[in-house]
């Protein structure tokens, strides 16, 4: 099970995880909420230099039964998003921590990371 | 309908089950200052009989249509109502104002709404089209905001042109107060929009230019050339608002660069019912889609590869998304939208295009005569369609109350709404007004000069 959820990265409550180095954050969301949302069919991404704070929601995430926001891990400045997942959402089910990343952002407060838990403290959030 | 009024004991069970001593005691939090003590202002109570009575002789003060000549217009027609539609509306499985609550059972109902968003979008040019909205002013309003929702990163202002009808303009201003936006009316120069004001206006910060055409006064406005100032000011969306009779005749606002595609359409089959229930249409790319307002229909297959339809995009909507839904009208005028739907399956290409070519030929036989009284004047220049202005020598309201003794009403007074306008008489001519209706109209404004 671990393989769900990698060790190097941190989550946050609402399902999002966050992979930092150098400053920069990758961010997408886990295997768990993947598989809660079912077949994915849209995304709504921010753009790039769009500021966000910690826990604001930065885009939408739409499946055949749901529709969800994404909320930032922590707070930054956009600095990439991944345009892939426009024409192909899924890929965020095939692969939501490596091709499935959604955004990347500058980190304004290495502070706001500590808010965050490692994968064994989420794993048990979801039991 | 039964009245099953509350008794003492019902009532004084209720006060207990919450824990108030009296009725009183509920609006504690109304500061006495601003209570209302005094006896209300109302009449005795009355009979049935007696109501009826009453309710008959106020109903009495009505001019009706059946019995007036009708040249008013400025945004809602007394276009010719074939009975059918009526009929068809009445049905038991139609007869509801409503969407139903448990869409896919009603399949005849998502089906003749599908088939509304069909025409709409038939009509307009565009791509996509949704179950209807409140009216002509909410579409308007609808699609400002829908610019709001599309334009990426920026701007505040709406432009709309101050030969959009007064009374959407209204509700728009009244919906952008509270987003803080600026709404920036253009002004018009012979009755089409001032295209040097909009260029100079149209910029970076502008969200949408919202323009009416034919325009409140009936006149064709320039759109393919506004469509190209909206283009070369930036993000800014390019919303018109049309009759969808016109449609038959002219170009569809798509062709002119039009991302939204909005209107009254109470024109299609609905009758006049002295300003509404009326509908609303909205059209517009599927690119879209995702920021559009209101319920959308989608076609589909079941599991055994029958059609059926289906509610589709509710993402978007208010049960799902709340806050942040695109919009807080999540239905539709479903019956006023069936009855735009049978009408147009029953005119068809060719009875709309007739029906758009008439009101078209009358309006300009009318128009020319009224042109030739001493007195009278067309104001404007510009090519119109089944509306035009007429510049009396005298207030336009005392003119519409003098052809009232003849049955007839004239227009609609301009000074209602542009208070320099107070001697011009906007008319209307539908297919309906035969020549003789035209000439006596003709002649009572003669002896009304």
């Amino acid at each position: 099970m671990s393989a769900m959820y990698p060790e190097d990265l941190l989550y946050a409550e609402n399902h999002e995880w966050i992979r930092v180095e150098n400053g920069t954050g990758t961010i997408g969301i886990t295997d768990y909420a993947q598989d809660q949302l079912g077949d994915l069919v849209f995304v709504e991404l921010p753009e790039e230099g769009d500021e966000f704070g910690q826990g604001d929601p930065f885009g939408v995430i739409e499946s055949v039964k749901a529709v969800a926001d994404f909320y930032m891990p922590v707070g930054g400045e956009i600095i990439e998003v991944n345009e892939e997942l426009l024409d192909a959402p899924e890929i965020i089910s095939e692969d939501p921590y490596d091709e499935g990343w959604i955004i990347k952002v500058k980190i304004a407060d290495d502070g706001e990371l500590d808010a965050l838990m490692n994968s064994e403290d989420y794993q048990a959030t979801l039991d | 309908m039964s009245y099953l009024p509350n008794t003492d004991k019902n009532r004084q069970e209720m006060l207990d089950a919450i824990g108030v001593e009296s009725i009183d005691d509920l609006f504690a939090g109304i500061p006495e200052a601003v209570r209302f003590r005094g006896e209300m202002n109302l009449p005795p109570a009355m009979s049935e009989m007696e109501l009826v009575k009453h309710m008959t002789e106020l109903a009495g003060k009505n001019l009706s249509t059946d019995e007036y000549v009708c040249f008013m217009g400025a945004g809602a027609y007394d276009h010719f109502l074939p009975s059918v539609v009526d009929h068809i509306l009445s049905r038991e499985e139609f007869y509801t104002a409503y969407t139903p609550y448990q869409p896919e059972v009603s399949q005849g109902t998502l089906q003749s709404i599908f088939e509304f968003q069909t025409m709409i979008s038939e009509l307009t040019g565009m791509d996509v089209a949704n179950a209807s909205m409140y009216d002509g002013a909410t579409t308007v309003m609808e699609a400002a905001l829908m610019a709001g929702r599309l334009v990426r990163r920026g701007g505040d202002r709406v432009l709309i042109s101050d030969s959009v009808h007064p009374e959407y303009r209204t509700v728009l201003e009244t919906y952008l107060r509270g987003l803080e936006w600026e709404m920036v009316e253009i002004p018009t120069r012979d009755g089409i929009t001032d295209l040097d004001a909009l260029r100079e206006e149209a910029d970076d910060e502008t969200l949408t230019v919202i323009v009416q055409n034919p325009n409140f006064f009936g006149l064709l406005e320039p759109v393919d050339e506004i469509g190209t100032i909206v283009q070369d000011a930036g993000k800014a969306m390019f919303t018109v608002a049309c009759d969808p009779i016109s449609l038959a005749l002219l170009k569809p606002p798509a062709e002119s660069g039009a991302d939204m595609v909005v209107g009254e359409g109470q024109s299609l089959g609905n009758p006049l019912s002295f300003g509404g229930p009326y509908l609303g249409f909205f059209a517009s790319e599927s690119k879209h889609i995702r920021r559009m307002p209101g319920r959308i229909i989608g076609e589909t297959v079941d599991v055994d590869g029958v059609r059926g339809y289906v509610m589709s995009m509710q993402t978007r909507e208010q049960h799902i998304r709340r806050a942040r839904a695109t919009s807080n009208i999540c239905t539709n005028e479903a019956l006023n939208a069936l009855a735009a739907t049978v009408y147009l399956s029953l005119m068809g290409k060719a009875g709309l295009r007739e029906v758009a070519e008439q009101s078209l030929q009358k309006a300009h036989y009318a128009a020319e005569a009224i042109d030739a009284l001493d007195g009278f004047s067309l104001k404007y220049d510009a090519p119109f369609f089944k509306e035009f202005v007429v510049q009396c020598e005298r207030p336009a309201a005392e003119i519409v109350q003098s052809l009232m003794q003849h049955k007839i009403l004239a227009g609609v007074d301009l000074g209602r709404f542009y208070p320099e306008m107070e001697n011009s008489l906007l008319v209307a001519v539908t297919e309906k007004r035969t020549r003789d209706e035209i000439d006596e109209f003709v002649s009572r404004l003669e002896g009304s000069a």
